[in-house]
């Protein structure tokens, strides 16, 4: 009972760190309609920078939120890149790809390719059903919460919300409606580097970060991002909390090695019934 | 293609006349190589409706998103004295957002974002105010198009191909509601038309546009009778 409360807590951890690599997905599909394949790069980032942060002595919670913040910018320098010019949206995907690449060449050669870790939330473990659980858990699970619904908030609610959203669903009419699109994409850049940023932060604590850790992030996240066609935050956490669920029980009932692919093997099944349910969309 | 030469040129106040509220001269845009305004001047002044006809090609949608700032002219000028707002051709509304929401995004650049007046206009446009826009038919659809250009509190509409896909009921019922704006609010019209008799029919001055320049310019009426301008977009000769 305790190795499965164990994996069940760890499972939804990382599956709301994958929601929230999921959530910039989304944002940024949304508003631009670029797949950013350098998402996972900023979780990577995210987790390397407050390593270095923490290690020059800045307290931890400042350290965490200058790093969300740098990673932000870096959301921002990437999104200049990639739509700032009138490239055509296979060019920006490849160039995320480009972005990812290079983000890891540069996390190799500033922080090298041994595993960082820090610690998280302070203050002994805690108990559940006879599992020991980090109390970096109940941070991942209460940031994730308060951003998942603050951007529940955003697009459902608020009228800047509703502007992002319209300059994905038509950028033409967007603009004549007086909207900057380029500015929203830019916009929803920093915000997906935000969010990437936290999930990395969170993240490194109970799991070591490696230079090239962005590749298995951003394809879980990808992954979690497709259960609700790249459009939808809520569904991304669905995805991302499957995944994460699926992930940690393959490791622990079944084999560390098969966990990742079990996840792509669900991913695949995922995209064929988004590609089924687009094409009967289509029909109707 | 021969541009012309700088002392060619009319100058902006030989060209735009005093009361108008839209204006462009000697506008010329291209895309890439291809010319597709080449030095267009015409005007719409206030409480106006002039229409702009034309066949396919002829740079009539390029005028517009011009008139917009979708697009960059690489010669001449645009003059506009108040607020303009841009009824595109095909609706182009925002399918997975509600009708209120896309009501609501007209007031974008600023002004009440309050959906109301729209509703009075468009009735039927408040029952449907929770549904997606793209569930909508073609007739819906347009109304959205048009009252979302409404929340912009416009002086001016540039309305694209109106009746572009839509039953004659509907668009007789969408050009009343043209005609009401136009006449209790004094908000000028600029309809451009492939539907030359309905645009003929209801503007008082309209412009022929061909191959990206005004080859005829007038009172509605009087092009109408014109022979060339009917043999081309009226379908025979005058007085059939």
């Amino acid at each position: 009972m305790s190795a499965f409360t164990e994996y069940l807590i760890t499972g939804i951890a990382r599956g709301l760190v994958f929601a929230l690599l999921a959530t910039g997905f989304v944002l940024i599909y949304r508003v631009t309609r670029v797949v950013n394949f350098a998402q996972g790069a900023f979780a990577v980032f995210g987790g390397l920078l407050t390593f270095s942060l923490l290690r020059a002595g800045i307290p931890q919670g400042v350290s965490e939120v200058l790093a969300v913040l740098a990673v932000a910018v870096i959301g921002l320098i990437f999104g200049v890149i990639t739509i700032a010019g009138k490239i055509p949206l296979l060019s920006s995907l490849i160039i995320t790809i480009g972005l990812a690449m290079l983000s890891e060449a540069v996390a190799m050669l500033v922080w090298g390719s041994i595993p960082i870790s820090y610690s998280g939330l302070a203050g002994h473990d805690f108990v559940i059903l006879g599992a020991v659980v980090q109390r970096q858990y109940l941070l991942v699970l209460i940031v994730s919460l308060v951003l998942f619904g603050s951007m529940a908030l955003l697009f459902d609610r608020t009228y800047f919300g509703k502007a992002m959203t319209a300059c994905a669903s038509n950028a033409y009419a967007a603009k004549l409606s007086g909207i900057n699109v380029k500015r929203m994409g830019l916009l929803a850049f920093v915000l997906g580097g935000a969010l990437g940023g936290i999930g990395g932060a969170l993240l490194t604590p109970v799991e070591p970060m490696t230079y090239n850790a962005d590749v298995s992030l951003s394809i879980l996240g990808f992954a979690a991002a497709i259960v609700g066609g790249l459009t939808s935050p809520g569904l991304a956490v669905a995805g991302g909390l499957v995944f994460g669920l699926t992930e940690q029980f393959v490791s622990g009932y079944w084999s560390p090695s098969y966990d990742t692919a079990v996840a792509l093997a669900l991913l695949i099944v995922v995209l064929l019934w988004q590609a089924r349910r687009m094409r009967l969309e289509g029909l109707e | 293609m021969r541009l012309p030469a700088v002392a060619d040129v009319p100058s902006r106040e030989e060209v735009v006349p005093d009361d108008a509220l839209l204006a462009t001269y000697d506008l010329v845009v291209r895309y890439s190589s291809a010319v597709a305004l080449d030095g267009v001047s015409m005007h719409v002044g206030g409480g106006e409706m002039v229409a702009l006809i034309g066949p396919n090609g002829a740079g009539k949608s390029t005028l517009l998103n011009t008139l917009s700032g979708i697009l960059r002219p690489a010669a001449g000028g645009m003059v506009c004295r108040g607020r303009l707002a841009h009824v595109p051709e095909g609706r182009q509304l925002f399918p997975e957002l509600t009708v209120e929401d896309n009501l609501r995004l007209g007031a974008y650049r600023g002004g009440s974002r309050d959906p109301d007046p729209i509703y009075e206009l468009f009735p039927q446009l408040h029952g449907l105010r929770k549904r997606r826009a793209g569930g909508l038919s073609g007739g819906e659809q347009q109304m959205v198009s048009i009252g979302r250009a409404l929340m912009a509190n416009p002086d001016i509409m540039a309305v694209d191909e109106l009746s572009q896909g839509l039953a004659p009921i509907v668009v007789s019922d969408i050009i009343r509601h043209l005609v009401v704006l136009n006449e209790e609010k004094g908000i000028a019209v600029l309809l451009v038309e492939q539907n030359a008799r309905l645009a003929l029919s209801i503007t008082s001055r309209a412009y022929v546009l061909e191959n990206g320049r005004v080859s005829k310019e007038g009172r509605s009426e009087d092009l109408a009778r014109d022979p060339a301008v009917h043999k081309a977009y009226l379908g025979g000769q005058v007085g059939q």
